[in-house]
């Protein structure tokens, strides 16, 4: 409120400089509700193409409108769909990846929540420019409000003869299947997604053939993420050189970003692609709370690297981020602080994905293991500066041998931690100290004395007793102040949390 | 035949269409190293070990399953290639118990082989932790060790893809992955058939039979004990392999001396009981196809297909020739007939079994299989044990002479040598079948249409006004195949051989285990058949009712083929069987 007027939400820096295109209706309209959708003119790109498209004309628009995969590999969307319609096939397949799984992303899940529609529609105008009339949705089980939502969108489309057979009296017919996932990350890849469709353990399949050719069930089929498919009516409808006119000459439109972290304002934001990272952290963002610095951005997830403060002003697209060592990802933007150690940060991301590896490659299943091994040993101070070497190594070693996408990026966050924090890995070696002091054996809980007025709050809450009075009493005060005994204290923090006086620090 | 020209390393080759860089790569005599791959069963480009360069791509490509192109330029041993290679090597090693001197694979281990040929310089280069296993040895035949599993999944897909049983697969994921059996369930309480294909796929030591070498030198031994000794058709065609003989080679003669040899007191031949299956079957089809018993007809030599067949096809049982295997049949005659006549006590008599088969191993152990109250076998052994005693006994395989089997029951004839391939009983039946019913000696005993590696073979044959369909497969994804179609009614059969092991006993899961890098390149299976079909042409007797040591037995003492005491000592039965234990 300024001057005692309502600001309107959409000119609140966090929206203002937000460009909605996927995520258009979420929010906006009532997901349950058909009608609604219909409202925003909801199937009428099916309709269109349907009625005054070829198949050909549909995939040159989406050749034209150079929409790019948003599930992170940045493939172009319209190639994928004209190599697919280049197979002849009895049955061919459409399907959706909303196996969303990186750690603190929730792009799809809102538009799945928010828009099931939009992503049923886009897979029937797919359907009808490859040749397919069936679809399959692989969706974790986790999104149970996801998984509602589109089975009672696919009811009603289905009632109002927008989906199934002769839709609008064309002749074509298409529906689309529901499949969940058990939740295993790798899944989320492309042959692991439809060798768990086929009812397989979700393992990743070597390419070629290419899933155009042979994919779900041997068959040429597609697959896009749900973020690509909430584009794609609105292309059809706004024609290609309306999408293309947003975004950079290589990365069109926008992207979704699940902002997080060390950051005034979280949330999904969608932003038109090559937006300043500065600007999404400063202005969208609201910048680093609490005072802190900014100390580095990781997108990609697990799959993905940290972008460091001297690289802030860098462009949200697909070839800036990865001239960096980064990626874009599927969207995940996490901002860290000073009190983010770099080091840790890489382990959280590899210990994610040594879990979430399916076995079944050699480099995969051992090399990230080992290297998770090497971290660990760092952040405990047993490492050495043999072991950066190491790591690197081996980190070339798996993104050059990995069967797929998981393993070959599985390394790319110590890389780029590696790269651009090369000091904190080596403070952690050679000084056996954490310099953001979160590797807890690795920094130690100081009292200052003279700051200390003995009220004893931090030693009566001390779970290990490591606490203890001294005989010391600070001018000014009444009370001999404490000492923590390190052999003892267990880096809990629940003295710096009790301390009223400032007294307690870490170092 | 359209083809494509590329390069390996600068060598120009010229190869079909759709062949693969690794098979490009080997007519440009350039070996590509793999551990996972084994061709037609298990093509997954998981072991990342065959990881080549391809001009214009910034990516490796996994040789075993890359399609070669036309004017592709491919390189294999690039610095970047060597030193991958080496790395994938160290991080397996990493991960593996390398207790290579007291393991069973020493000196035929694939992953050893490796090591050595990239010169793996320090094996714990990449050490850190291993998840503990516990050993699987519940199942008669086999014992399962992960803590050598290099988790190439060529167990799996043998089990799976060749067999189509699938009691094993990875479980766990990440690090933590291992193969291990359905529901995690110990290996003898699932539906495995033993048939030991998972060990002949195994490419180290973390699969490998039950052995009994010492319990059977220990017999040898006790001069208390008649040991006798029968010895299985492929076996000859395999065990040269075991001394660095190439796959094809032709050990009968060396074999039955080694074995006389290693001090057994009768060297006889598994022959005998196969020319006496032949009698008892071909007597049992045509009561069937004359008296309107079950048709079709199915033979039971092969343990792990009977056990298939009661777990899978339980309604099928009926159908089974209620013949017990060669094996069973020859402990029986050993224990009856041949005591009788030579007057030895029967319960001084310790029946070996050496067997291409680890399924044997688990048929010997049927409650049904005895005679007079006494086991019909005391002890089966592989192929592969076979080769570990001769080793053992310090007997030099290229020093042995060839020596003959001892009389009676080491006589054989060329239909039963052809047990060993798949097609190999039904030809031996039909020798038998059609002169028993023309009365007239054939013109030709090659009944050359049931031979060959085609999945599922069938012949119909016009026999004294009587026509007679025939149907062949081998591997039990085909048997499913096969039953599949004749319970749908699309296939119309009166006899049918089926073998568990994909080509028939010369590829029994007992047989000496080939590398991959020669199995992905020469078919094992018909280079051992045709040792055998060799055999057969050079036998003057091809016919199993022509075996004169077969006639003096039905003279003697059994009377006539289906008489009471043949079905007493040569005859079993069978016992349906849930899928999985009680998880079905």
């Amino acid at each position: 409120m300024t001057d005692n007027i309502i600001t309107s939400l959409a000119d609140t820096s966090f929206y203002k400089i937000q460009r909605r295109i996927a995520l258009k209706n979420c929010g906006v309209i009532d997901p349950e509700n058909i009608d609604e959708y219909l409202a925003m003119d909801g199937y009428m790109a099916l309709h269109k193409v349907l009625t005054e498209m070829t198949p050909d004309d549909v995939i040159q628009v989406m050749l034209d409108s150079g929409l790019r995969g948003r599930g992170g590999a940045g493939f172009p969307t319209g190639l994928k769909w004209k190599f697919a319609k280049g197979y002849d096939a009895p049955q061919k397949y459409v399907c959706c990846n909303a196996d969303e799984g990186d750690p603190g992303a929730f792009m799809d899940r809102s538009v799945l929540e928010g828009d099931p529609h939009v992503v049923l529609e886009a897979m029937a105008i797919a359907g009808y420019a490859i040749g397919s009339s069936q679809g399959y949705i692989y969706v974790r089980a986790e999104y149970p409000v996801a998984v509602k939502r589109l089975n009672i969108a696919l009811q009603q489309a289905r009632e109002y003869g927008l989906f199934g057979k002769n839709i609008y009296g064309t002749g074509f017919d298409f529906d689309i299947d529901i499949r969940l996932g058990a939740g295993a990350f790798v899944c989320g890849e492309e042959t692991a997604l439809m060798t768990s469709i086929e009812g397989n353990r979700g393992e990743p399949r070597p390419r070629p053939p290419f899933p155009a050719e042979k994919g779900l069930f041997q068959s040429p089929s597609i697959l896009n993420n749900v973020e690509t498919w909430a584009n794609i009516p609105q292309i059809i409808l706004n024609g290609a050189d309306w999408f293309s006119s947003v975004g950079t000459e290589k990365s069109k439109g926008t992207k979704v970003f699940a902002l997080g972290g060390k950051i005034r304002h979280t949330g999904l934001v969608e932003i038109p692609m090559g937006t300043p990272l500065s600007t999404v952290i400063d202005e969208i963002g609201g910048g680093v709370p609490n005072g802190k610095k900014f100390k580095a951005a990781q997108t990609g997830g697990p799959s993905g690297g940290c972008i460091p403060a001297s690289h802030i002003n860098v462009q949200m697209d697909y070839e800036h981020l990865a001239e960096i060592g980064s990626i874009m990802g599927s969207g995940g933007l996490i901002v860290m602080d000073e009190d983010n150690c770099m080091v840790d940060i890489a382990k959280f991301f590899l210990t994610f994905t040594c879990d979430e590896s399916c076995g079944k490659c050699t480099p995969c299943r051992i090399g990230t293991k080992r290297m998770l091994e090497i971290l660990d040993r760092i952040t405990s101070g047993k490492g050495t500066m043999e072991d950066i070497d190491k790591l690197e190594d081996l980190a070339y070693y798996i993104k050059d041998n990995a069967l797929c996408g998981l393993g070959q990026t599985a390394p790319n966050p110590v890389l780029s931690t590696i790269r651009f924090f090369r000091d904190e890995y080596e403070a952690h070696i050679n000084d056996r100290h954490c310099p953001a002091a979160v590797c807890k054996e690795l920094f130690h809980y100081v009292v200052d004395p003279d700051k200390c007025i003995g009220c004893t709050q931090c030693l009566r809450n001390c779970p290990p007793f490591a606490i203890t009075k001294t005989d010391y009493i600070a001018e000014g005060h009444k009370l001999p102040s404490v000492k923590i005994d390190n052999d003892k204290c267990i880096k809990c923090g629940a003295c710096i949390e009790k301390c009223k006086f400032d007294a307690i620090s870490k170092q | 035949m359209d083809t494509i020209t590329l390069k390996i390393d600068g060598i120009e080759v010229t190869v079909p269409k759709g062949s693969t860089v690794l098979e490009a790569a080997h007519a440009a005599a350039v070996k590509i190293p793999t551990l996972c791959f084994l061709k037609e069963i298990n093509e997954i480009g998981a072991c990342r070990m065959c990881l080549v360069e391809i001009k214009g791509s910034p990516k490796l490509a996994a040789a075993c399953v890359f399609p070669a192109a036309d004017g592709m330029e491919v390189f294999t041993s690039t610095p970047r290639i060597l030193a991958n290679r080496k790395k994938t090597l160290e991080l397996i090693l990493s991960n593996h118990r390398k207790e290579c001197l007291s393991c069973v694979r020493s000196g035929n281990c694939e992953l050893q082989k490796l090591c050595r040929e990239y010169g793996i310089e320090d094996e714990n280069y990449y050490a850190g932790a291993n998840p503990e296993f516990r050993i699987d040895d519940s199942a008669a035949h086999m014992v399962r060790d992960n803590s050598k599993c290099i988790l190439c999944r060529r167990c799996v897909a043998a089990c799976t893809v060749s067999q189509g049983i699938g009691c094993i697969g990875a479980n766990e994921r990440g690090f933590d992955t291992n193969i291990g059996s359905v529901f995690d369930l110990p290996l003898a309480e699932t539906s495995c058939i033993h048939c030991g294909q998972c060990i002949t796929a195994c490419p180290v030591g973390a699969i490998y039979e039950k052995d009994s070498v010492d319990d059977v030198f220990a017999a040898i031994h006790d001069p208390s004990k008649h040991v006798l000794v029968q010895v299985a058709p492929a076996v000859r065609a395999g065990l040269a392999e075991e001394f660095g003989k190439p796959v094809g080679t032709d050990a009968q003669g060396k074999m039955a001396a080694a074995m006389r040899r290693l001090g057994f007191d009768k060297v006889f031949d598994t022959l005998f009981s196969a020319d006496l299956t032949i009698m008892e079957e071909a007597t049992e089809f045509l009561d069937r196809v004359k008296n309107g018993g079950t048709l079709p007809l199915i033979t039971s030599c092969s343990p792990g297909w009977i056990k298939f067949c009661e777990t899978y096809y339980p309604d099928m049982i009926p159908n089974l020739s209620t013949c017990k295997s060669p094996q069973g049949m020859f402990g029986a005659v050993a224990k009856s007939y041949y005591a009788e006549k030579e007057g030895i006590d029967p319960k001084d008599i310790v029946m070996v079994s050496i067997m291409p088969c680890t399924a044997k191993k688990f048929e010997y152990q049927r409650p049904e299989m005895n005679v007079n109250g006494l086991r019909d076998n005391d002890y089966v052994l592989t192929t592969r044990e076979f080769g570990r005693m001769i080793k053992l006994a310090g007997l030099d395989w290229d020093m042995l002479p060839e020596e003959d089997f001892d009389l009676p029951l080491g006589l054989g004839t060329g239909a039963a040598v052809i047990f060993g391939a798949t097609g190999g009983v039904m030809e031996a039946a039909l020798r038998t079948a059609v002169e028993v019913l023309t009365g007239e000696e054939l013109p030709n005993v090659d009944f050359e249409d049931v031979r060959g590696l085609k999945d599922i073979r069938t012949a119909t044959y016009e026999v004294a006004g009587l026509t007679v369909r025939v149907a062949v497969t081998s591997g039990l994804a085909n048997a499913r195949k096969l039953l599949d179609m004749v319970k749908a009614g699309e296939l119309e059969v009166d006899f049918i051989e089926v073998m568990a092991c994909p080509g028939g006993c010369v590829n029994g899961g007992g047989q000496p285990q080939v590398h991959a890098s020669v199995r992905n390149f020469v078919d094992i299976r018909a280079e051992r058949a045709k040792v055998l079909y060799a055999l057969d042409q050079g036998n003057a007797i091809r016919k199993s009712h022509e075996n004169p040591a077969i006639k003096e037995i039905y003279e003697t003492y059994l009377g006539e083929p289906g008489s009471h005491l043949a079905h007493k000592l040569l005859h079993t039965e069978y016992t349906p069987r849930k899928i999985n234990g009680n998880w079905d």
